[in-house]
Protein backbone atom coordinates (compact mmCIF):
# COMPACT_ATOMS: atom_id res chain seq x y z
CA UNK A 1 0.00 0.00 0.00
CA UNK A 2 2.79 2.40 0.93
CA UNK A 3 4.16 2.53 -2.62
CA UNK A 4 0.76 3.76 -3.81
CA UNK A 5 0.85 6.63 -1.41
CA UNK A 6 1.14 10.05 -2.96
CA UNK A 7 3.78 11.03 -0.45
CA UNK A 8 6.28 8.91 -2.37
CA UNK A 9 5.85 11.12 -5.40
CA UNK A 10 6.46 14.24 -3.30
CA UNK A 11 3.27 15.76 -4.59
CA UNK A 12 2.21 19.02 -3.07
CA UNK A 13 -1.08 20.46 -1.95
CA UNK A 14 -2.11 23.67 -0.17
CA UNK A 15 -5.00 23.54 2.29
CA UNK A 16 -6.40 26.81 3.62
CA UNK A 17 -8.90 27.03 6.47
CA UNK A 18 -10.80 30.13 7.51
CA UNK A 19 -13.79 31.23 9.51
CA UNK A 20 -15.17 34.64 10.52
CA UNK A 21 -13.26 37.44 8.80
CA UNK A 22 -11.42 35.24 6.32
CA UNK A 23 -13.39 35.71 3.10
CA UNK A 24 -11.65 38.99 2.27
CA UNK A 25 -8.28 37.35 2.93
CA UNK A 26 -9.12 34.48 0.60
CA UNK A 27 -10.24 36.87 -2.13
CA UNK A 28 -6.94 38.75 -1.72
CA UNK A 29 -4.96 35.51 -1.97
CA UNK A 30 -6.78 34.44 -5.13
CA UNK A 31 -6.18 37.82 -6.76
CA UNK A 32 -2.41 37.46 -6.47
CA UNK A 33 -1.88 33.74 -7.12
CA UNK A 34 0.29 33.27 -10.16
CA UNK A 35 -1.68 32.06 -13.18
CA UNK A 36 0.74 29.18 -13.77
CA UNK A 37 0.51 27.84 -10.21
CA UNK A 38 1.22 24.12 -10.37
CA UNK A 39 -0.26 22.83 -7.11
CA UNK A 40 -3.86 22.29 -6.04
CA UNK A 41 -5.31 24.69 -3.46
CA UNK A 42 -8.16 23.50 -1.24
CA UNK A 43 -10.16 26.09 0.72
CA UNK A 44 -12.33 25.26 3.71
CA UNK A 45 -14.44 28.19 4.73
CA UNK A 46 -17.04 28.10 7.48
CA UNK A 47 -20.28 29.45 6.11
CA UNK A 48 -24.03 29.13 6.18
CA UNK A 49 -25.63 25.97 4.87
CA UNK A 50 -26.92 27.46 1.65
CA UNK A 51 -25.98 24.96 -1.00
CA UNK A 52 -25.86 27.43 -3.89
CA UNK A 53 -22.50 27.89 -5.52
CA UNK A 54 -22.37 31.70 -5.60
CA UNK A 55 -19.30 31.74 -3.34
CA UNK A 56 -17.17 29.76 -5.79
CA UNK A 57 -18.38 32.05 -8.57
CA UNK A 58 -17.37 35.09 -6.55
CA UNK A 59 -13.95 33.52 -5.94
CA UNK A 60 -13.61 32.64 -9.61
CA UNK A 61 -13.79 36.32 -10.56
CA UNK A 62 -10.49 36.96 -8.76
CA UNK A 63 -8.23 34.53 -10.59
CA UNK A 64 -7.70 32.96 -13.98
CA UNK A 65 -7.10 29.60 -12.28
CA UNK A 66 -10.13 27.28 -12.38
CA UNK A 67 -12.21 27.58 -9.18
CA UNK A 68 -14.94 25.11 -8.24
CA UNK A 69 -16.69 23.40 -5.38
CA UNK A 70 -15.15 19.98 -4.85
CA UNK A 71 -17.33 17.09 -6.02
CA UNK A 72 -17.45 13.65 -4.49
CA UNK A 73 -14.72 11.35 -5.95
CA UNK A 74 -13.31 14.18 -8.05
CA UNK A 75 -9.62 13.87 -8.98
CA UNK A 76 -7.44 16.59 -7.41
CA UNK A 77 -5.61 18.48 -10.17
CA UNK A 78 -2.65 20.86 -9.92
CA UNK A 79 -3.42 24.52 -10.50
CA UNK A 80 -7.06 24.08 -9.54
CA UNK A 81 -8.73 25.89 -6.64
CA UNK A 82 -11.29 23.78 -4.78
CA UNK A 83 -13.82 25.02 -2.24
CA UNK A 84 -15.36 22.66 0.33
CA UNK A 85 -19.12 22.50 -0.33
CA UNK A 86 -21.49 23.78 2.37
CA UNK A 87 -22.76 21.21 4.87
CA UNK A 88 -20.27 18.43 4.01
CA UNK A 89 -16.87 17.51 5.35
CA UNK A 90 -14.29 17.41 2.57
CA UNK A 91 -11.85 14.50 2.81
CA UNK A 92 -8.74 13.79 0.77
CA UNK A 93 -8.14 10.17 -0.20
CA UNK A 94 -4.66 8.67 -0.53
CA UNK A 95 -5.07 8.09 -4.29
CA UNK A 96 -5.46 11.82 -4.91
CA UNK A 97 -9.17 12.43 -5.05
CA UNK A 98 -11.82 14.00 -2.83
CA UNK A 99 -14.62 12.31 -0.99
CA UNK A 100 -17.45 13.93 0.93
CA UNK A 101 -18.89 13.00 4.27
CA UNK A 102 -22.03 14.33 5.98
CA UNK A 103 -21.24 12.96 9.44
CA UNK A 104 -21.58 14.93 12.69
CA UNK A 105 -20.34 18.52 12.89
CA UNK A 106 -16.90 18.98 14.42
CA UNK A 107 -16.17 22.14 16.42
CA UNK A 108 -19.74 23.11 15.49
CA UNK A 109 -18.66 23.10 11.87
CA UNK A 110 -19.34 21.19 8.69
CA UNK A 111 -17.15 21.50 6.70
CA UNK A 112 -14.56 21.13 9.43
CA UNK A 113 -11.07 22.47 8.76
CA UNK A 114 -9.56 19.76 11.00
CA UNK A 115 -11.04 16.96 8.86
CA UNK A 116 -9.59 18.25 5.59
CA UNK A 117 -6.24 19.14 7.18
CA UNK A 118 -5.90 15.71 8.78
CA UNK A 119 -6.82 13.71 5.67
CA UNK A 120 -4.58 15.94 3.52
CA UNK A 121 -1.70 15.18 5.89
CA UNK A 122 -2.37 11.44 5.75
CA UNK A 123 -2.55 11.46 1.95
CA UNK A 124 0.21 13.97 1.02
CA UNK A 125 2.51 13.83 4.08
CA UNK A 126 5.42 16.26 3.74
CA UNK A 127 3.84 17.72 0.60
CA UNK A 128 1.15 19.53 2.55
CA UNK A 129 1.16 23.21 3.40
CA UNK A 130 -1.63 24.14 5.80
CA UNK A 131 -2.62 27.77 6.28
CA UNK A 132 -5.02 28.91 9.00
CA UNK A 133 -6.73 32.29 8.69
CA UNK A 134 -8.96 34.59 10.73
CA UNK A 135 -11.77 33.08 12.80
CA UNK A 136 -13.55 32.78 16.14
CA UNK A 137 -13.51 28.98 16.27
CA UNK A 138 -11.09 26.35 17.61
CA UNK A 139 -11.29 24.44 14.32
CA UNK A 140 -8.08 23.90 12.35
CA UNK A 141 -5.51 23.85 15.16
CA UNK A 142 -5.60 20.09 15.64
CA UNK A 143 -5.43 19.66 11.87
CA UNK A 144 -2.33 21.87 11.72
CA UNK A 145 -0.76 19.79 14.47
CA UNK A 146 -1.28 16.61 12.44
CA UNK A 147 0.13 18.24 9.30
CA UNK A 148 3.20 19.23 11.31
CA UNK A 149 3.60 15.76 12.81
CA UNK A 150 3.56 14.22 9.33
CA UNK A 151 6.32 16.62 8.19
CA UNK A 152 4.18 19.16 6.38
CA UNK A 153 4.54 22.96 6.58
CA UNK A 154 2.20 25.01 8.75
CA UNK A 155 1.52 28.71 8.34
CA UNK A 156 -0.84 31.05 10.14
CA UNK A 157 -2.23 34.47 9.34
CA UNK A 158 -0.59 36.94 11.73
CA UNK A 159 -3.30 37.42 14.38
CA UNK A 160 -2.49 41.16 14.39
CA UNK A 161 -3.78 41.33 10.81
CA UNK A 162 -6.81 39.13 11.44
CA UNK A 163 -10.28 40.62 11.70
CA UNK A 164 -11.04 37.89 14.27
CA UNK A 165 -7.71 36.81 15.79
CA UNK A 166 -8.95 33.94 18.02
CA UNK A 167 -8.33 31.06 15.60
CA UNK A 168 -4.83 32.02 14.38
CA UNK A 169 -3.83 33.14 17.89
CA UNK A 170 -4.84 29.75 19.27
CA UNK A 171 -2.59 28.09 16.68
CA UNK A 172 0.36 30.39 17.47
CA UNK A 173 -0.04 29.75 21.21
CA UNK A 174 -0.15 25.96 20.95
CA UNK A 175 2.01 24.98 17.96
CA UNK A 176 5.51 25.58 16.54
CA UNK A 177 4.20 27.47 13.53
CA UNK A 178 6.66 27.59 10.58
CA UNK A 179 5.44 30.86 9.06
CA UNK A 180 3.52 33.79 10.47
CA UNK A 181 2.21 35.77 7.50
CA UNK A 182 0.48 39.09 6.94
CA UNK A 183 -2.41 39.11 4.47
CA UNK A 184 -0.12 40.63 1.81
CA UNK A 185 2.52 37.93 2.29
CA UNK A 186 0.24 34.92 1.86
CA UNK A 187 -0.15 34.83 -1.95
CA UNK A 188 3.62 35.22 -2.49
CA UNK A 189 4.24 32.45 0.03
CA UNK A 190 1.98 30.08 -1.93
CA UNK A 191 3.44 31.18 -5.28
CA UNK A 192 6.93 30.15 -4.10
CA UNK A 193 5.97 26.68 -2.80
CA UNK B 1 0.67 11.62 16.13
CA UNK B 2 -0.62 9.11 13.64
CA UNK B 3 -4.11 7.71 14.22
CA UNK B 4 -4.24 4.71 16.58
CA UNK B 5 -5.86 2.47 13.98
CA UNK B 6 -3.87 2.64 10.74
CA UNK B 7 -4.54 1.29 7.26
CA UNK B 8 -3.19 -2.21 7.89
CA UNK B 9 -5.23 -2.59 11.08
CA UNK B 10 -8.36 -1.40 9.28
CA UNK B 11 -7.86 -4.13 6.68
CA UNK B 12 -7.80 -6.72 9.46
CA UNK B 13 -11.00 -5.39 11.02
CA UNK B 14 -12.83 -5.27 7.70
CA UNK B 15 -11.79 -8.85 6.99
CA UNK B 16 -13.06 -9.98 10.39
CA UNK B 17 -16.33 -8.23 9.72
CA UNK B 18 -16.84 -10.10 6.44
CA UNK B 19 -15.80 -13.49 7.73
CA UNK B 20 -17.62 -13.41 11.05
CA UNK B 21 -20.64 -11.24 10.38
CA UNK B 22 -21.09 -10.97 6.60
CA UNK B 23 -20.79 -7.16 6.36
CA UNK B 24 -18.53 -5.99 3.55
CA UNK B 25 -17.06 -2.51 4.00
CA UNK B 26 -13.96 -3.06 1.85
CA UNK B 27 -15.17 -0.82 -0.98
CA UNK B 28 -16.19 2.06 1.25
CA UNK B 29 -14.23 5.32 0.79
CA UNK B 30 -11.13 4.92 2.93
CA UNK B 31 -10.58 8.36 4.48
CA UNK B 32 -14.06 8.51 5.98
CA UNK B 33 -13.94 4.88 7.13
CA UNK B 34 -10.63 5.51 8.87
CA UNK B 35 -12.11 8.48 10.69
CA UNK B 36 -15.18 6.50 11.78
CA UNK B 37 -13.12 3.59 13.07
CA UNK B 38 -10.70 5.81 14.96
CA UNK B 39 -13.59 7.80 16.38
CA UNK B 40 -15.15 4.60 17.73
CA UNK B 41 -11.81 3.38 19.11
CA UNK B 42 -11.45 6.63 21.07
CA UNK B 43 -15.12 6.81 22.06
CA UNK B 44 -15.09 3.30 23.54
CA UNK B 45 -11.72 3.86 25.25
CA UNK B 46 -9.88 0.78 24.06
CA UNK B 47 -6.38 0.58 25.53
CA UNK B 48 -4.99 -1.13 22.44
CA UNK B 49 -5.85 -2.22 18.92
CA UNK B 50 -5.60 -5.88 19.98
CA UNK B 51 -8.40 -5.39 22.52
CA UNK B 52 -10.50 -3.52 20.00
CA UNK B 53 -10.16 -6.37 17.53
CA UNK B 54 -10.74 -9.05 20.16
CA UNK B 55 -14.00 -7.39 21.20
CA UNK B 56 -15.19 -7.09 17.62
CA UNK B 57 -14.45 -10.76 16.93
CA UNK B 58 -15.89 -12.20 20.12
CA UNK B 59 -18.88 -10.05 20.95
CA UNK B 60 -21.73 -10.09 18.41
CA UNK B 61 -23.50 -7.22 20.16
CA UNK B 62 -20.38 -5.12 19.88
CA UNK B 63 -20.17 -5.99 16.18
CA UNK B 64 -23.66 -4.50 15.79
CA UNK B 65 -22.47 -1.33 17.47
CA UNK B 66 -19.36 -1.32 15.26
CA UNK B 67 -21.47 -1.50 12.08
CA UNK B 68 -23.87 1.14 13.37
CA UNK B 69 -21.03 3.50 14.22
CA UNK B 70 -19.20 2.90 10.94
CA UNK B 71 -22.17 4.09 8.95
CA UNK B 72 -23.16 7.72 9.15
CA UNK B 73 -26.71 8.20 10.38
CA UNK B 74 -26.99 11.95 10.19
CA UNK B 75 -30.24 12.93 8.48
CA UNK B 76 -33.05 15.46 8.74
CA UNK B 77 -36.57 16.08 7.45
CA UNK B 78 -36.86 18.05 4.21
CA UNK B 79 -33.08 18.39 3.97
CA UNK B 80 -32.30 20.65 0.98
CA UNK B 81 -35.81 22.17 0.77
CA UNK B 82 -35.45 23.06 -2.92
CA UNK B 83 -35.00 19.38 -3.69
CA UNK B 84 -38.31 18.56 -1.99
CA UNK B 85 -40.01 21.46 -3.70
CA UNK B 86 -38.84 19.99 -6.99
CA UNK B 87 -40.22 16.57 -6.05
CA UNK B 88 -43.53 18.14 -5.15
CA UNK B 89 -43.85 20.21 -8.29
CA UNK B 90 -42.29 18.00 -10.96
CA UNK B 91 -42.06 14.38 -9.84
CA UNK B 92 -45.30 13.80 -7.88
CA UNK B 93 -47.55 14.96 -10.75
CA UNK B 94 -45.97 12.21 -12.90
CA UNK B 95 -46.29 9.60 -10.16
CA UNK B 96 -49.94 10.61 -9.76
CA UNK B 97 -50.71 9.10 -13.17
CA UNK B 98 -49.90 5.58 -11.91
CA UNK B 99 -52.63 3.46 -10.29
CA UNK B 100 -50.15 2.37 -7.63
CA UNK B 101 -46.92 4.10 -6.57
CA UNK B 102 -43.84 2.28 -5.27
CA UNK B 103 -40.96 4.29 -3.80
CA UNK B 104 -37.68 2.92 -2.44
CA UNK B 105 -35.71 4.85 0.16
CA UNK B 106 -32.32 3.11 -0.02
CA UNK B 107 -30.19 3.78 3.07
CA UNK B 108 -33.07 5.43 4.92
CA UNK B 109 -31.29 5.60 8.31
CA UNK B 110 -33.67 6.77 11.06
CA UNK B 111 -36.46 7.55 8.59
CA UNK B 112 -36.65 11.36 8.46
CA UNK B 113 -36.68 11.39 4.66
CA UNK B 114 -39.35 8.68 4.47
CA UNK B 115 -41.67 10.71 6.69
CA UNK B 116 -40.93 13.82 4.62
CA UNK B 117 -41.95 11.92 1.50
CA UNK B 118 -45.10 10.59 3.16
CA UNK B 119 -46.11 14.16 4.01
CA UNK B 120 -45.57 15.27 0.41
CA UNK B 121 -47.65 12.32 -0.84
CA UNK B 122 -50.42 13.01 1.62
CA UNK B 123 -50.62 16.66 0.57
CA UNK B 124 -50.79 15.58 -3.08
CA UNK B 125 -53.56 13.15 -2.12
CA UNK B 126 -51.41 10.21 -3.26
CA UNK B 127 -50.47 8.57 0.02
CA UNK B 128 -53.40 6.11 -0.01
CA UNK B 129 -52.15 4.53 -3.25
CA UNK B 130 -48.42 4.60 -2.39
CA UNK B 131 -46.06 2.20 -0.68
CA UNK B 132 -42.74 3.45 0.69
CA UNK B 133 -40.09 0.76 1.01
CA UNK B 134 -37.45 1.97 3.43
CA UNK B 135 -34.25 -0.03 3.76
CA UNK B 136 -30.96 0.24 5.58
CA UNK B 137 -28.22 -2.23 6.44
CA UNK B 138 -28.62 -1.34 10.12
CA UNK B 139 -31.51 -2.95 11.97
CA UNK B 140 -31.12 -0.55 14.92
CA UNK B 141 -31.77 2.59 12.90
CA UNK B 142 -34.73 0.90 11.20
CA UNK B 143 -36.26 0.18 14.59
CA UNK B 144 -36.07 3.88 15.37
CA UNK B 145 -37.55 4.74 11.99
CA UNK B 146 -40.49 2.38 12.53
CA UNK B 147 -41.59 4.21 15.67
CA UNK B 148 -42.01 7.56 13.91
CA UNK B 149 -40.70 9.22 17.07
CA UNK B 150 -38.26 12.10 16.71
CA UNK B 151 -36.74 14.65 19.12
CA UNK B 152 -38.84 17.75 19.77
CA UNK B 153 -35.68 19.84 19.59
CA UNK B 154 -35.47 19.24 15.80
CA UNK B 155 -39.01 20.38 14.98
CA UNK B 156 -38.25 24.07 14.58
CA UNK B 157 -35.62 23.32 11.93
CA UNK B 158 -37.81 20.72 10.21
CA UNK B 159 -40.77 23.08 10.17
CA UNK B 160 -38.60 25.77 8.54
CA UNK B 161 -37.35 23.26 5.98
CA UNK B 162 -40.92 22.16 5.28
CA UNK B 163 -42.05 25.73 4.63
CA UNK B 164 -38.98 26.44 2.46
CA UNK B 165 -39.92 23.32 0.47
CA UNK B 166 -43.32 24.86 -0.35
CA UNK B 167 -45.29 23.36 2.56
CA UNK B 168 -48.50 25.27 3.24
CA UNK B 169 -49.82 23.55 6.34
CA UNK B 170 -48.99 24.02 9.98
CA UNK B 171 -46.21 21.43 10.29
CA UNK B 172 -47.22 20.51 13.84
CA UNK B 173 -50.50 19.02 12.57
CA UNK B 174 -48.50 15.96 11.48
CA UNK B 175 -47.31 14.96 14.94
CA UNK B 176 -48.29 14.73 18.58
CA UNK B 177 -45.82 16.16 21.08
CA UNK B 178 -45.09 14.49 24.35
CA UNK B 179 -42.37 15.88 26.62
CA UNK B 180 -39.21 16.12 24.55
CA UNK B 181 -40.28 13.91 21.65
CA UNK B 182 -42.91 13.95 18.94
CA UNK B 183 -44.69 11.04 17.30
CA UNK B 184 -45.74 11.37 13.68
CA UNK B 185 -49.27 10.30 12.71
CA UNK B 186 -49.77 6.62 12.03
CA UNK B 187 -51.57 7.56 8.86
CA UNK B 188 -48.10 8.40 7.49
CA UNK B 189 -46.32 5.28 8.71
CA UNK B 190 -49.12 2.92 7.63
CA UNK B 191 -47.86 3.16 4.05
CA UNK B 192 -44.23 2.35 4.97
CA UNK B 193 -42.46 -1.00 4.87
CA UNK B 194 -39.14 -1.17 6.73
CA UNK B 195 -36.60 -3.88 6.02
CA UNK B 196 -32.85 -4.47 6.22
CA UNK B 197 -31.10 -4.45 2.86
CA UNK B 198 -27.40 -4.14 2.14
CA UNK B 199 -26.66 -2.25 -1.08
CA UNK B 200 -23.20 -3.82 -1.20
CA UNK B 201 -24.23 -7.46 -1.19
CA UNK B 202 -27.95 -7.81 -1.94
CA UNK B 203 -29.84 -7.63 -5.20
CA UNK B 204 -32.94 -5.93 -6.54
CA UNK B 205 -36.18 -6.91 -4.77
CA UNK B 206 -38.90 -4.99 -6.58
CA UNK B 207 -39.65 -2.47 -9.31
CA UNK B 208 -40.10 1.18 -8.38
CA UNK B 209 -41.15 4.45 -9.97
CA UNK B 210 -38.91 6.48 -7.66
CA UNK B 211 -35.71 5.53 -5.85
CA UNK B 212 -34.33 7.94 -3.25
CA UNK B 213 -30.74 7.40 -2.16
CA UNK B 214 -29.33 10.60 -0.75
CA UNK B 215 -25.89 10.97 0.82
CA UNK B 216 -25.25 7.25 0.89
CA UNK B 217 -23.08 6.85 -2.21
CA UNK B 218 -20.55 9.43 -1.03
CA UNK B 219 -19.33 6.78 1.42
CA UNK B 220 -18.55 4.33 -1.38
CA UNK B 221 -15.56 4.12 -3.68
CA UNK B 222 -16.25 4.78 -7.33
CA UNK B 223 -16.40 1.14 -8.41
CA UNK B 224 -18.94 0.28 -5.71
CA UNK B 225 -20.94 3.36 -6.67
CA UNK B 226 -21.11 1.91 -10.18
CA UNK B 227 -22.37 -1.45 -8.90
CA UNK B 228 -25.06 0.26 -6.82
CA UNK B 229 -26.15 2.36 -9.81
CA UNK B 230 -26.59 -0.89 -11.76
CA UNK B 231 -28.71 -2.25 -8.90
CA UNK B 232 -30.88 0.88 -8.99
CA UNK B 233 -31.18 0.61 -12.75
CA UNK B 234 -32.42 -2.99 -12.33
CA UNK B 235 -34.95 -1.79 -9.76
CA UNK B 236 -36.33 1.19 -11.63
CA UNK B 237 -39.23 1.01 -14.07
CA UNK B 238 -38.84 2.70 -17.42
CA UNK B 239 -39.58 6.44 -16.99
CA UNK B 240 -38.92 6.10 -13.25
CA UNK B 241 -36.92 8.63 -11.23
CA UNK B 242 -33.63 8.32 -9.33
CA UNK B 243 -32.95 11.00 -6.70
CA UNK B 244 -29.47 11.50 -5.19
CA UNK B 245 -27.88 13.82 -2.61
CA UNK B 246 -26.95 17.37 -3.55
CA UNK B 247 -23.28 16.52 -4.23
CA UNK B 248 -23.81 13.12 -5.84
CA UNK B 249 -24.01 12.53 -9.57
CA UNK B 250 -24.89 9.86 -12.09
CA UNK B 251 -22.70 11.61 -14.68
CA UNK B 252 -19.65 9.38 -14.40
CA UNK B 253 -21.60 6.14 -14.24
CA UNK B 254 -21.97 3.70 -17.16
CA UNK B 255 -25.79 3.82 -16.93
CA UNK B 256 -25.91 7.58 -17.59
CA UNK B 257 -26.78 7.06 -21.28
CA UNK B 258 -30.19 5.69 -20.24
CA UNK B 259 -30.97 8.69 -18.03
CA UNK B 260 -31.77 12.37 -18.36
CA UNK B 261 -31.32 14.89 -15.55
CA UNK B 262 -34.55 16.71 -14.68
CA UNK B 263 -33.94 20.34 -13.82
CA UNK B 264 -31.21 21.61 -11.52
CA UNK B 265 -31.71 19.19 -8.64
CA UNK B 266 -30.03 15.76 -8.53
CA UNK B 267 -33.01 13.94 -10.03
CA UNK B 268 -32.60 11.70 -13.08
CA UNK B 269 -35.28 10.04 -15.19
CA UNK B 270 -34.84 6.69 -16.89
CA UNK B 271 -35.65 7.33 -20.54
CA UNK B 272 -34.50 4.11 -22.29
Amino acid sequence: MAQNSLTDFQKKIVVIGGSAGSLQVILHILTYLRPDLNIPVVIILHRKNDSDSSLSQLMGLRTSLPVKEADDKEAILPGHIYLAPADYHLLIETDGYFSLDDSEKINFSRPSIDVTFQTAAEAYGAGVTGILLSGANADGVEGLEIIKSLKGIIAVQDPKTAQVPYMPQHAVDSLPVDHLLTIEQIPGFINRL
Amino acid sequence: MDTPVGEQEIKLLLNDLIELYGYDFTDYAKASLKRRINRLFTLDRFPSFAEFRYRLCNDADYAKRFVEQLTVNVTEMFRDPKFYQNLREHVLPVLATYPFIRIWHAGCSTGEEVFSMAILLKEANLLHKSLLYATDLNSQVLQKATTGIFPMSQMKQYSENYIAAGGKEDFSRYYTASYNVVKFDEELSQRMVFSTHNLVSESSFNQFQLIMCRNVLIYFEKELQGRVFALFDDSLENLGFLALGSKETLKLSPIISKYRQEGKEKIWRKIH
